[in-house]
């Protein structure tokens, strides 16, 4: 059965740059001018305008509304991709989000009314994780390892001992690594087993007292809960070392297990994947980091704590904190939105939330092994990777089927990643599509792997209902340009439609 | 409220294809003593009523803070085009093909961007100008071999304490604070011309975070003496106003853009930018756009320079951000279309004479600013706690109390004004002098 | 695979050229296939000491970014401008107009450890398996 519905029609008109559509006396805005311009012999004012296009309201509007036409967006069709939790996200959160936008932070009274909010945020996040205690924070997840890492070099410095390496499963997130170097630290991976597991056995072979912290993401990027993490737990803390939880996959186990129950100390959670805040086209997200008691002391400042007066403020006196990660609170705007979200659903909401994410993941999974190779049969939860092994034989790549399914109307899943499989497909749902959608992309899917044994060709030039066909990078990177401003130089003729 | 499309019908077709019982099995591969015996305590579900109840906000009236964030109009076409879900739901652009909407958009920001602060090029974003001031060390201490990092007591204090904690794993790395001068506040340029050497990296703030404009050419002359030269802009307005920082050969030009179409929204989310120079480019933080085209010819935009990212170079990246700021990026975008040249440049200036309306006023009733140096839109006096609580309480925010990091100013505030302030707010604060 | 036999090979892909006391450098025929279309070239500069295993330079594709090793100990006598502005050389001609770097070497019987191309042949041969 093939699916001859287009969800999204892209637009055909090629939107020039705001630039092209500049000139002089365009821009009519009426700015608010309270005050009488101020006059005297300072030479402030720069002789020139600032460097800006000159374009009338009406114009700004039609150019971004186009631009957005030529966009994929969650509320258009499914987004399965692996490792980002790409889950419906929730108007109200907007409208909730919105109300606090008048705030200066230095309004104490208007701060009074978001701190507690925030404070509640943190006891939801400690209670779904099982930890102690938090750090709001972190702007993103990647914002929240480097934190949660600094914590873990502080308090082993604090024990007087110097511990430069940190060890990482070689299925991890590149954030990983990066975050690690960031904070000081040297890493080094180790091997997953062939079937998928982080072993407990394997890993003594790597500890050593030079090891500050095991990186762990459970589940893996292979969607694979890592049964022996609690055993892991207890070899690294024997050692003397610590267990960081990447959390960017706990969309998988919210209700139904906790990661301080697994014995980790430290961990970092995704609010724009998790929690239903929306990704923003690049953000802004949120990556609150919680820990274990004992790494309470080091957590960055500033902190939510009750005043003598019984009401909440911050308090900066933390003598053995790591100090500031952020020049505020994070992006408190987000915080907002992943409270009204948590609240939205309740406990009970966000353990269904999780196990149909995982019932969801596992459909697909039954269903496309059929027409796809799937490396591992180790049981999965709430994503699963496919290779490309079977297409690879009449010379398709998973690169040729991600653009593929453009054609069909899907954002493809992750590709080419984790490293471990070739032509890796990463695959996750989430637990807001309707088995309607889940079926349309099983569809989709099988589609392109008939294709693949009976017209191979056709998908190497795919997609082609798309706003644009394949982008040459390399012409980009030699190229590089990278603003307006350079593009004289390095323009060529566009071909006419 | 639940989002979930499951009913019992799609349930049990779910079920009976993976070929399981009940939904819980669907976790055998946890081992049982890991498996949750109690329920999420968390409050809810709550309707959208109850949730519309629950959050209600208070905000005061009149506001003359600032301090790194800033109250600025924002014009409504920003909310209405940022909230199209196109932009607003979408995915990190890594498929540009589907991407192209937030792909040119970012592009465009980060023309914009680099055209006003007057440098070769910028990136799609950081988190805030903090952390894009840490990331601006980083990029000294990685490329121009940098042992000495001078900086001076006048940037945001904020920002230098995110400095800090970015860089203090790194051995052998020397921090020298640049003190300013106590009648001009403005950076001291004879210390500083004192302390620059070839291995050294300069870092400054403009205008600074008393509101003073620093001697832009003067530290300009000395900064070639130096290894690495960045400046950071905490209130990019000043960009409307002054001359483009790039004038003055800085490395990179980093800070806040969060005065460009965001709200200040308790502090967050802000809008980290970073500019550099040609010579920099790949040693850049952050994703950036670059234009290119497609199999057919057609011009077309797609994220470049991944190979300094996390997810090509892992342990070796020049960073590890990923998430940045995006959509606040647009609404920039969109907001410095909205405003245009003379626009941008209007606002400023009712920034600059607001802040003189108000100086004068209060100079008039005996409370003078304690530098004489030039000023952008912020300025500091000394104002006894007892007279800021009084105002506090009538619904004003005076400004922001900075004897806490700079103890050598007793009863230390800092007053912002904008064009969002009024004749009538001043004249609501003066009552209180 | 292109493997000129005048040349002498090492185990990270990269060729010399001996000339009169020095060594000419680049990368060979697999390397530059394995990379993919390669975008940007940076190189240690001329003057620069640098001891066998030393990188003497690196090559950005946009997949990945690799370095590039000098074969002997040495001071880098020249180095190939034209790659920063042509880096689609090294694609294109690998073993001539896309030579990298000229190394003065410090001992000339370092280069007798190097593979010649029979050798080179054979090692890529192996690691294919």
């Amino acid at each position: 059965m093939s699916d001859e519905t287009y969800i999204t029609r892209f637009p055909e008109i090629r939107e020039p740059l705001l630039r092209e559509k500049s000139s002089p006396g365009k821009n009519k805005r009426l700015v608010p001018e309270p005050f009488d311009p101020f006059d005297g012999n300072e030479s402030l004012t720069a002789g020139d305008l600032p460097d800006l296009p000159d374009v009338s309201e009406p114009e700004t509007v039609r150019h971004f509304t186009r631009l957005s036409r030529l966009n994929y967006g969650i509320d258009h069709g499914m987004y399965p991709l692996g490792s980002c939790t790409m889950k419906y996200n929730p108007k109200i959160l907007e409208e909730i989000a919105g109300r606090i936008c008048p705030i200066h932070p230095s309004d104490k009274a208007g701060m009074k009314s978001v701190l507690g909010h925030l404070k509640l945020l943190q006891g939801c996040l400690e209670e779904i994780c099982g930890m102690d205690a938090s750090c709001l924070w972190p702007a993103a997840g990647a914002h929240g390892e480097l934190t949660g890492m600094m914590v873990i070099s502080k308090a082993i410095e604090s024990r007087g001992e110097s511990r430069k390496k940190v060890l990482i499963p070689d299925t991890a997130h590149g954030t990983n690594p990066s975050s690690c170097t960031l904070a000081g630290f040297v890493t080094e991976n180790i091997p997953s087993c062939p079937d998928g597991f982080l072993r407990a056995e394997i890993l003594k072979e790597y500890l050593d007292s030079d090891v500050a912290a095991v990186m762990i993401t459970n589940p893996n990027t292979l969607g694979i809960f890592e049964a022996e993490i609690h055993k892991i737990a207890d070899l690294l803390h024997e050692n003397g070392s610590l267990l960081y939880m990447d959390g960017a996959n706990l969309n998988a186990i919210m209700g139904a297990a906790r990661p301080g129950d697994m014995g980790v100390d430290c961990m970092h959670v995704n609010l724009h994947k998790t929690f239903g805040t929306p990704h923003g086209g690049g953000g802004p997200g949120s990556g609150p980091v919680l820990v274990k008691k004992h790494l309470t002391p080091f957590l960055p400042v500033p902190r939510i704590i009750s005043d003598n007066k019984g009401e909440d403020t911050l308090w900066w006196d933390a003598p053995e904190s790591i100090g500031s990660v952020h020049g505020f609170l994070g992006n408190v705007g987000v915080l907002i939105k992943a409270l009204v979200y948590i609240l939205s659903l309740g406990g009970k909401g966000i353990k269904d939330a999780s196990q149909t994410a995982c019932l969801n993941a596992n459909y697909l999974r039954t269903r496309l092994k059929k027409s796809f190779d799937l490396p591992y049969d180790t049981p999965t939860l709430h994503e699963f990777v496919l290779s490309d092994k079977i297409q690879s034989d009449s010379g398709v790549t998973t690169l040729d089927m991600a653009k593929a399914l453009m054609d069909h109307a899907f954002h493809p899943p992750t590709v080419y990643f984790p490293l471990v499989v070739h032509g890796s497909i990463m695959v996750e749902p989430t637990e807001t599509e309707s088995i309607e959608e889940l079926d349309r992309f099983v569809c989709a899917m099988e589609e392109i792997a008939r294709m693949a044994q009976d017209d191979p060709e056709s998908l190497h030039s795919s997609p082609i209902t798309c706003p644009t066909g394949r982008l040459d990078e390399v012409w980009a990177a030699r190229n590089l340009v990278l603003s307006w401003n350079s593009l004289e130089s390095k323009r060529y003729t566009r071909l006419s439609k | 409220m639940s989002y979930l499309t499951l009913n019992p019908e799609g349930l049990q077709k779910v079920l009976e294809t993976i070929g399981i019982e009940n939904p819980e099995d669907v976790y055998s591969g946890i081992p049982e003593t890991l498996l949750s015996s109690k329920d999420l305590d968390i409050p809810g579900p709550l309707d959208e009523e109850a949730v519309r109840s629950r959050f209600t906000f208070d905000s005061s009236n009149v506001v003359f803070a600032g301090g790194g964030v800033y109250r600025h109009h924002i014009p409504s076409i920003v909310n209405a085009l940022s909230s199209r879900q196109e932009f607003y739901t979408a995915y990190t652009p890594y498929q540009p093909e589907i991407s192209q909407g937030t792909l040119q958009a970012i592009f465009e920001y980060q023309s914009m961007l680099s055209g006003l602060t007057g440098m070769y090029a910028s990136n799609a974003s950081m988190y805030d100008g903090a952390t894009a001031l840490a990331e601006a060390a980083l990029m000294a201490v990685r490329k121009k071999k940098v042992r000495r990092i001078l900086y001076t007591r006048t940037i945001n204090p904020s920002y230098r304490a995110v400095m800090m904690t970015y860089l203090r794993h790194i051995p052998d790395l020397e921090l020298t604070e640049i003190p300013y001068d106590p009648l001009t506040g403005r950076a001291d340029t004879d210390v500083l011309k004192e302390k620059t050497t070839g291995d050294a990296a300069l870092f400054i703030q403009q205008p600074n975070f008393f509101g003073i404009i620093e001697p832009m050419e003067e530290i300009a002359s000395i900064a070639q003496d130096a290894g690495f030269f960045g400046i950071a802009v905490s209130e990019a307005m000043s960009l409307g106003l002054l001359s483009p920082p790039g004038a003055y050969g800085p490395d990179v030009v980093v800070g806040d853009a969060q005065s460009f179409g965001n709200p200040v929204s308790a502090g967050g989310p802000l809008l980290g930018f970073l500019c550099t120079s040609k010579t920099h480019i790949r040693n850049m933080p952050g994703r950036i756009a670059g234009l290119t085209r497609d199999t057919s010819g057609r011009e077309s935009f797609c994220l470049t320079l991944s190979t300094r990212e996390q997810h090509i170079r892992r342990e070796k990246a020049t960073s590890n951000i990923c998430t940045n700021q995006g959509l606040c990026a647009l609404r920039a975008a969109i907001y410095l279309s909205a405003m245009g040249p003379e626009g941008l440049r209007k606002a400023a200036t009712q920034c600059a004479s607001g802040a003189r309306h108000l100086m004068k006023g209060m100079e008039e009733r005996g409370i003078t600013p304690i530098f004489n140096g030039p000023v952008f839109n912020e300025f500091v006096v000394k104002m006894e706690e007892t007279k800021q609580t009084a105002m506090i309480a009538d619904g004003i925010v005076p400004g922001i109390p900075i004897s806490r990091h700079y103890p050598e100013i007793s009863d230390g505030l800092l007053v912002t004004v904008t064009e969002m302030n009024t004749k009538e707010d001043c004249a609501c604060l003066m009552k209180h002098i | 695979m292109n493997i000129p036999k005048d040349l002498l090979y090492t185990k990270d892909h990269e060729w010399g050229r001996i000339e009169d006391g020095a060594i000419r450098v680049g990368i060979t025929d697999y390397a530059q296939s394995e990379l993919g279309d390669i975008v940007f070239v940076e190189l240690v500069e001329e003057g620069s000491k640098i001891a066998a295993g030393d990188p003497i330079g690196t090559l950005e594709s946009v997949k990945a970014v690799s370095e590039v090793y000098a074969p002997v100990g040495g001071t880098i006598k020249s180095i190939n401008n034209a790659l920063e502005d042509s880096p689609e050389l090294v694609n294109e001609d690998c073993y001539n107009e896309a030579w990298m770097t000229l190394i003065e070497m410090d001992d000339p019987a370092e280069a007798q450890e190097l593979m010649d191309a029979r050798a080179y042949g054979e090692y890529l041969a192996s690691e294919s398996k």
